[in-house]
């Protein structure tokens, strides 16, 4: 029931919020995420508590209503360790990206609240749903907002990027749909009788599919998967969206969206079509690396500090997908917990990104210089950020990209070398622009630039503690999802 | 037969009511007739099958359950014909009384048990759409609008008649379930041939009326020459009443594994056409209204695909599909087609770029169009979507893998156009600050019903267990 109430809270918090209007709309929305996150917190510490009893790692807080009976489609969800440590995330980063609009004056800013809000549900439906067509439904509840936040408050050539965004996701998730469709009619008949099939994930994860079958299977349903991640050669959407994009919604995309399709791979590829898995392993894997290697050279030319983030998140993405792929628990831990880091990392990045150019009212790298010796604050807190995703020791991004690369170095020590190069090119890459926006000789902003306000720090020091707080005591998130981890690995296995 | 009764007795009140001259009142009062036999139709819920006029008609839940759609899509288009009444328009109460009649020829073509009850019935709904057509006289593109479609759903009509004779000479009588009959157990092996052409003829004349292709071409043309609140009637009610004769005369005249034989090819050649025309179509044009026409096409299409699938029963996945879709379908086009109309009738034009700026000036508008693009596209979230989810998983569940595939690739390309209005309206600005300062004129009524078909809209696309399997 408290799933229910995570999912349906956001919604309906988005549609109380018409009747606020301008100012008192954010904070009404902050104080509803906030709620979200205190929700998500309680059930964290449930299921911590069960945790440390030894537990059993089966989906809690689960609710199941039969949803169109005859087709034995239901509407169940619930959460394990993985779904939770996502939860989590999201609802961690919800209240953060609203705080971060705050700066601006958005048109019409309760529908942009609102649609943040809207988009949540969708999320969390994504990371808790236990049956495939609620897991398709919501994945396409999450877009629709996304597209209209950044369509209609991004920047000048928002028309034209957000539907070519729109069209790749949605023609992808169709293959998904066509997948998950396909699988439905190879399950048996529900238990009670009403349906001849039904969709639900136990029942997908007890397909003993022939081989042959799951070579194309997965396939449709990895499409939707790559085009969210996005895995090289998918990923040409992503840098534009994320630069045309309003900053709360390349938070959105690079902090949350993003995770759908790693947890999605984790959740409804791996366990479902094991065999074919094992098939295309090796090929997803190199796909993933020359996504790690491409993205951190192109980010390395970038001038425009946002597109060196999107790329940045592209060749950190790879090295997530790298992991999961890996099919080893060092691996597919790494990437739970790098999920988190990354979103967090990246948020901040956006944050800091967008300081600055509403300061400057610029994002060219060439434009900027200098600016420290105004702002020792943003200075700090863009240096811990930049730090984390450069995964240096005591940072979150380290344990991550330790444990990833471990778990591909594991399944193939080559393939774990070359990925090894992401951490040099991404200090390259970071640093690089931390030298040439904060350090180097000053710039036409420098002298008229501010620090960070007393609201901008507020939003940044949850950020930095949880920087510190992974990389130095990671257990407890490690904890979190390690049966989760555990299940999926032993169903991929079993086969 | 209640709701027949009560139409055609209304209908008839509704013209003396045009004698006293007073629009204000025919508004209300078409509402509530509308409302009423709505409610009178759903009392026969569930009381089994009641055969009327010798077993001329039979009202079942199926035939109920299409009753309630076309009802519901006339009396939530009404409040859309509000600039007829405040315009003082001379014949209205002849327009509304000619609609009524129409949904009583759409009542038939749901509930017929004889052949001549199909015609009588398509002939009805057809009369009055070619005089509703024609209705704005002092526009040469309606009257050449009218012309196009009695000319040609004539012609057709002439097509459906000959065939139901041969069908008649093949068999002896025009019974359903005795045509059924006698297909199954030929007394005169040599008459096969007859039966057959009879049997073709017969579908090219209702396909020309739900606008299949390839006989799609008068339908660009009429939908853009009649004025936009008959065109909405056209594309809803005619399409659903359509179907719901399709799929009874498939299910229960043809069932027969050897007249499968000679339908099915035909019916799937027609799909294939229908959704590529009408979909491929649609990206070229530049008018919303045009694009309309042809979208109304390739849902035809889509619709054909449950017809091919279907099972054998006027229950089961088949017929739930279509009537799940053909609600989804006409609740979002009645809503596309209103919004067009309030603003086509506040700018004075019909392209794309006369949406733009719209989100700024009627945010209600723009919404209700969106979500009902949404639901044309078939977009999680709304009934389009379900609609087409369950006519798929039927089609799958009998095989037509291909088929669902090619469907599934066109609907990719619908979202293209669909989308289009919506980029129009959210992420453009209008072309001229005059249009940007002056909303679209909508009166209560209206955004009233335009928010009841979104939320509609929305129902159908969180709760379809609401309505999936009630057949």
């Amino acid at each position: 029931m408290l799933t229910v109430l995570l999912l349906l809270w956001p919604v309906t918090a988005a549609l109380l919020l018409h009747f606020f209007k301008g100012k008192s709309a954010r904070v009404a929305a902050l104080g509803a995420a906030l709620l979200e996150f205190a929700l998500a917190l309680y059930a964290a510490g449930f299921s911590g508590a069960n945790l440390a009893l030894g537990g059993d790692i089966g989906p809690k807080f689960e609710f199941n209503y039969s949803w169109i009976p005859t087709a034995g489609i239901s509407f169940h969800v619930g959460m394990d360790g993985l779904s939770l440590l996502l939860v989590l995330l999201t609802t961690l980063l919800v209240p953060i990206i609203l705080l971060s609009a705050f700066r601006r004056n958005f048109e019409n800013e309760s529908v942009f609240y609102a649609l943040v809000l809207f988009m949540q549900t969708g999320l969390i439906g994504v990371f808790t749903a236990q049956d495939a067509f609620l897991f398709y439904f919501m994945w396409e509840v999450a877009l629709i907002p996304i597209y209209f936040l950044a369509g209609v408050w991004g920047g000048v050539d928002r028309a034209r990027v957000t539907f070519k965004f729109f069209l790749y996701t949605i023609i992808g998730s169709l293959f998904m749909l066509a997948g998950f469709v396909y699988l439905y009619f190879q399950t048996g008949p529900t238990v009670d009788g009403l349906s001849a099939h039904n969709a639900s994930l136990s029942a997908f994860y007890n397909l003993n599919l022939p081989a042959e079958t799951q070579l194309w299977v997965f396939w449709l349903i990895f499409a939707a998967f790559a085009v969210k991640m996005p895995i090289f050669p998918f990923h040409t959407w992503q840098p534009d969206t994320y630069t045309e994009s309003p900053a709360p919604a390349s938070m959105l995309l690079a902090g949350i969206m993003l995770k759908m399709g790693i947890y999605g791979c984790m959740r409804w590829l791996l366990p479902v079509v094991p065999l074919g898995v094992d098939y295309w392993q090796n090929l997803i894997l190199i796909l993933a690396v020359i996504g790690i290697i491409y993205g951190a050279i192109i980010a390395i030319r970038q001038q425009d500090v946002k597109r060196l983030i999107a790329y940045s998140s592209l060749s950190h993405v790879g090295l997530m997908i790298a992991g999961v792929f890996s099919l080893t628990q060092l691996g597919m831990q790494g990437a739970s917990i790098q999920m988190l880091a990354h979103g967090i990392n990246v948020v901040g990045l956006f944050f800091i990104a967008d300081a600055i150019e509403r300061r400057t009212g610029t994002r060219n790298i060439a434009d900027l210089g200098g600016l420290t010796r105004k702002a020792p604050a943003l200075t700090v807190c863009f240096l811990v950020l930049l730090l984390g995703t450069v995964a240096l020791p005591l940072t979150n991004g380290f344990v991550g990209e330790f444990l990833l690369l471990a778990g591909v170095y594991q399944h193939n020590a080559w393939l774990g070398a070359v990925a090894g190069i992401t951490i040099i090119l991404s200090a390259v890459y970071l640093l690089r622009m931390f030298q040439r926006v904060m350090l180097g000789p000053d710039s036409a902003h420098s002298a008229t630039f501010t620090d960070l306000t007393g609201g901008e720090i507020a939003v940044l020091v949850p950020l930095i503690v949880l920087v510190f707080w992974i990389g130095i005591f990671p257990n407890f998130f490690l904890s979190l999802s390690e049966g989760s981890v555990l299940g999926i690995l032993g169903q991929v296995v079993k086969r | 037969m209640n709701s027949i009764i009560l139409l055609s007795a209304l209908g008839l009140g509704n013209l003396f009511l045009g004698f006293r001259r007073s629009n204000r009142l025919l508004l209300p009062v078409m509402m509530l007739i509308l409302g009423l036999v709505l409610t009178v139709n759903f009392l026969d819920w569930n009381q089994g099958p009641q055969s009327f006029f010798s077993g001329m008609l039979i009202i079942d839940n199926f035939s109920v359950a299409f009753t309630g759609i076309v009802l519901l899509t006339a009396l939530v288009l009404v409040p859309f014909s509000q600039k007829y009444v405040l315009d003082e328009e001379a014949n209205l109460a002849e327009y509304y009384s000619l609609l009524l009649f129409s949904l009583v020829g759409a009542i038939m073509l749901a509930s017929y048990n004889h052949l001549l009850m199909l015609f009588l019935g398509i002939e009805i709904l057809s009369v009055a759409m070619y005089v509703l057509a024609g209705s704005d006289k002092r526009n040469m593109r309606s009257n050449e609008a009218a012309l196009k479609y009695f000319l040609m759903g004539a012609f057709f009509t002439g097509i459906l008649l000959f065939g139901m004779a041969l069908v008649y000479g093949a068999t002896g009588t025009l019974e359903l379930s005795s045509i059924s009959f006698s297909v199954q157990n030929p007394v005169n092996a040599s008459l096969r041939p007859m039966l057959y052409i009879g049997m073709l003829l017969m579908l090219l004349g209702i396909g020309f009326k739900v606008g299949a292709a390839p006989f799609h071409f008068w339908t660009p043309d009429v939908y853009e020459g009649t004025p936009t609140f008959f065109t909405a009637f056209m594309s809803t009610v005619v399409k659903t009443a359509g179907f719901a004769a399709f799929l009874k005369l498939l299910v229960q005249v043809f069932p027969a594994a050897t007249a499968q034989g000679v339908w099915l090819p035909t019916l799937t050649a027609m799909c294939v056409l229908t959704l590529l025309v009408g979909n491929v179509g649609a990206v070229a044009q530049t008018s919303v209204k045009r694009m309309l026409a042809y979208s109304s096409i390739s849902h035809a299409g889509y619709l054909f695909i449950a017809l091919v699938a279907f099972n054998g029963a006027l229950e089961g996945a088949s017929a739930n599909g279509i009537m799940f879709y053909s609600l989804a379908y006409s609740v979002a086009t009645v809503s596309a087609f209103g919004v067009l109309k309030l603003v086509a009738d506040a700018r004075h034009r019909e392209d794309y770029a006369g949406f733009q700026g719209l989100a700024k000036t009627n945010p209600l508008l723009a919404f209700c169009l969106t979500v009902s693009m949404l639901s044309l596209a078939g977009i999680p979230l709304t009934g389009g979507f379900f609609g087409k989810f369950f006519v798929f998983m039927a089609a799958v569940e009998n095989g037509y893998i291909g088929l669902v595939i090619f469907a599934v690739v066109m609907s990719m390309v619908s979202i293209y156009y669909y989308l289009r209005p919506i980029i129009a309206m959210y992420m453009r600005d209008a072309d001229d600050a005059t249009t940007e300062a002056v909303p679209v004129p909508v009166t209560t009524f209206q955004s009233g019903a335009l928010l009841v078909l979104a939320l509609l809209t929305v129902l159908l696309g969180v709760l379809p267990g609401l309505l999936a399997g009630v057949l």
